[in-house]
């Protein structure tokens, strides 16, 4: 009698809409790789699923509330922070992750971004960068490399793209990172420890988007961005002191290494609202 | 120490103050703002008065984030509310659109000031009561209300969180500069005796199968989940099915987009304000709102006092409208006259509903409009016939 190989139940089944599948993502697309990342760390968290609550914006990567079994907020365009900002600081035992792409969050939402780090308030946000605006058909986004093509710069971005990490970093993220798609691994384990980290703490995984980015930049197959982040990143050192903060900048057209890893951990008192029958020695920390 | 939510009581308070303790006396516990003249004192005194009761004060970086930061306090369970003007409630306008289609109560007061653009910041307009009703994109209804004085801008935001709440939809304080500033008697009464309506709330424990967006009632409201509670439900601003989830679909759409509609339409007794005045023989009806309406009183008492039987409909909700004691006066009014600080704004909806001439008494803002062209106007009218009116409604 042949084995089957056919599972009854798999262990993140509850915490997908099944009912929702299939999604909407491309062939050899990321988001899914890091979707399951998160999944896996709400299971491995010790914190009851009712008590995550994911928070989106608009894109590619802004979908993942919908296909997530939890209470989810599919938000406007660069919006995510603020929505979550507010539903954290009335529910402070919710666990608030904002899970939204490159384009929404440091684009349309950037000034959001910025100033939810600048105060430090306690939410967890996962961005997914693939360079580009990918559920409009591949338009050049703040990340996009100089010099790639997209739809809307035909003859190659002449802008200089955000260094996200370090752009986090100077607006007061008390815990930043930079994974892949292929870092499945730690992607996961940066999220679980986020999850135990109070403040604000930013993720960046880069993630292969072969039909809106690949297509125009020599990367038509999701594998082929998977083997270059596979040949070229390396882990850094100790930022800034033996890996510059400039050496995070991406770019893809060239050979130069991508720098990946933890680059901030600290601590810093996080944002609470003023409550007068706190101590004044409570107010903050 | 704890203050006291509900200052029961007289007050000599100002405008902008009397909205903040309505606000914290209808329960809000959550605002957040941005800085912006003439509203700014709202902020000001939330900001003191919140940490007194246990609420949350915050200032975020602009309008936007302020309308998502109270989107997302209140999809988690609180009462939530913004103050602003012209420029941010511009800002405001897109999620508005979020807020109505998640189904989500807030509350936005607009202290209107000389508009467009940056205007007149510190003098008064009324020329965001269109906006109030139209300014996010496609079709949706929301309640919008005018106080007309400090005592009504704490009476009407309490209104308007029951309002919210009761309906799930955003309502608007459409208050302006000259009653945000002015400082007056108001009363506040008992806490007991401070309305509430409370938001409907889901009667069945989660499980599969629950429908977060159906609307079993004839009021086509569904019961609300708050973030936390365990019914793991998504919230989106796509067009959605009654389970919440996004549906591409043109029956889905049309479906979703006339029950948000229609929802106001068939609850709008609820929600309908409005004030008479020397109405019962009225030929001649002024119709006013907010700080203007204060001149048309004035107007309409000279008139009556010269013998001129006019009366003065005063509209404390914008929106919905109040067509059904307009429809009533077309049965007895000649002409109607409509006073209002900005170039003709009310004015297109009163002309929806009478055959009669409608005469506009108009300022594009920055003064209040006084007592004098409104009674120079009833004055023409009543001397001259009901023909002369600068602007005539069509028939029909």
């Amino acid at each position: 009698m042949a084995h089957t190989l056919v599972a009854e139940k798999h262990p993140l089944d509850d915490l997908i809409r099944t009912d929702r599948m299939p999604h909407i993502w491309c062939p050899g697309c990321g988001i899914g790789i890091v979707m399951r990342c998160y999944a896996q760390a709400i299971l491995e968290s010790g914190i009851p699923v009712e008590q995550h609550v994911i928070v989106s914006g608009i894109g590619c990567a802004a979908r993942t509330p919908g296909y997530m079994n939890l209470d989810s907020y599919h938000t406007t365009h660069g919006r995510p922070i603020p929505f979550a900002t507010g539903l954290k600081l009335v529910k402070p035992e919710l666990m608030v992750t904002v899970f939204s792409g490159d384009g929404d969050l440091a684009a349309i939402g950037g000034n959001h971004l910025i100033h939810a780090a600048r105060r430090n308030v306690d939410i967890k946000v996962i961005c997914i960068n693939n360079f580009n605006y990918g559920m409009t058909g591949g338009q050049v986004g703040p990340t996009t490399p100089l010099g790639a093509k997209t739809t809307t710069t035909p003859y190659g971005n002449p802008e200089y793209p955000f260094n996200l990490p370090y752009l986090l970093a100077a607006a007061g993220a008390v815990f930043v990172s930079r994974w892949t798609a292929i870092h499945a691994r730690q992607v996961k384990e940066d999220i679980l420890y986020t999850f135990h980290k109070p403040g604000f703490t930013f993720i960046e995984v880069l993630a292969p988007c072969p039909v809106g980015f690949g297509k125009s930049n020599n990367l038509d197959e999701g594998v082929e961005e998977m083997w270059l982040y596979r040949r070229r990143c390396v882990p850094a050192g100790r930022v800034p002191e033996e890996t510059p903060w400039e050496a995070l900048q991406v770019d893809l057209r060239e050979e130069r290494p991508i720098v990946v890893g933890r680059f901030v951990d600290e601590d810093r008192p996080v944002y609470r609202p003023v409550r007068l029958e706190d101590k004044p020695s409570e107010h903050r920390g | 120490m704890r203050g006291r939510a509900v200052l029961t009581g007289e007050h000599f308070m100002h405008g902008d103050h009397a909205c903040t303790e309505g606000a914290i006396a209808a329960g809000c516990r959550f605002f957040a703002g941005y800085p912006i003249t003439p509203s700014t004192e709202i902020a000001e005194r939330i900001a003191q008065r919140l940490p007194e009761v246990g609420g949350v004060f915050i200032q975020m970086e602009d309008e936007i984030a302020s309308i998502l930061a109270i989107i997302g306090a209140s999809a988690a369970g609180a009462r939530a509310m913004s103050a602003t003007s012209g420029p941010g409630f511009s800002l405001m306008m897109e999620n508005i659109g979020l807020a109505v289609m998640m189904e989500i109560p807030i509350v936005i007061v607009d202290v209107q000031r000389g508009s467009p653009s940056t205007g007149l910041p510190t003098l008064p307009g009324q020329a965001d009561v269109m906006q109030a009703r139209w300014g996010s994109h496609g079709d949706y209804a929301i309640a919008a209300y005018a106080p007309w004085s400090p005592q009504e801008m704490f009476d009407l935001t309490v209104l308007a969180f029951n309002v919210a709440d009761r309906f799930r939809i955003p309502v608007m304080v459409m208050s302006d500069e000259v009653v945000g500033h002015m400082v007056e008697r108001v009363v506040i009464p008992p806490e007991e005796q401070i309305p509430r309506w409370e938001r409907k709330r889901p009667t069945v424990p989660p499980e599969n199968g629950f429908r977060p967006f159906l609307a079993e009632d004839d009021d086509l409201v569904p019961p609300l989940v708050h973030a936390g509670e365990g019914y793991r439900v998504h919230f989106t601003g796509l067009t959605h099915d009654e389970r919440g989830y996004p549906d591409m679909s043109a029956e889905t759409h049309h479906r979703l987009v006339t029950r948000l509609v229609e929802k106001v339409r068939r609850n709008a007794d609820a929600m309908v304000r409005y004030e008479g005045y020397g109405l019962e023989d009225a030929r001649i009806v002024v119709i006013s709102y907010g700080c203007t309406a204060r001149s048309a009183r004035r107007a309409v008492a000279q008139a009556r006092a010269a013998g001129i039987p006019a009366g003065l409909l005063r509209l404390i909700s914008l929106w919905p409208f109040p067509e059904k004691p307009l429809r009533d006066l077309a049965r007895q009014a000649e002409a109607f006259i409509v006073a209002e600080m900005n170039l003709g704004q009310m004015i297109c909806e009163v002309e929806r509903y009478v055959a009669q001439p409608v005469i506009g008494v108009n300022h594009a803002g920055g003064a209040m409009i006084p007592p004098a062209p409104i009674l120079e106007t009833i004055e023409e009218v009543a001397n001259r016939g009901a023909h002369i009116g600068r602007r005539k409604a069509s028939t029909g």
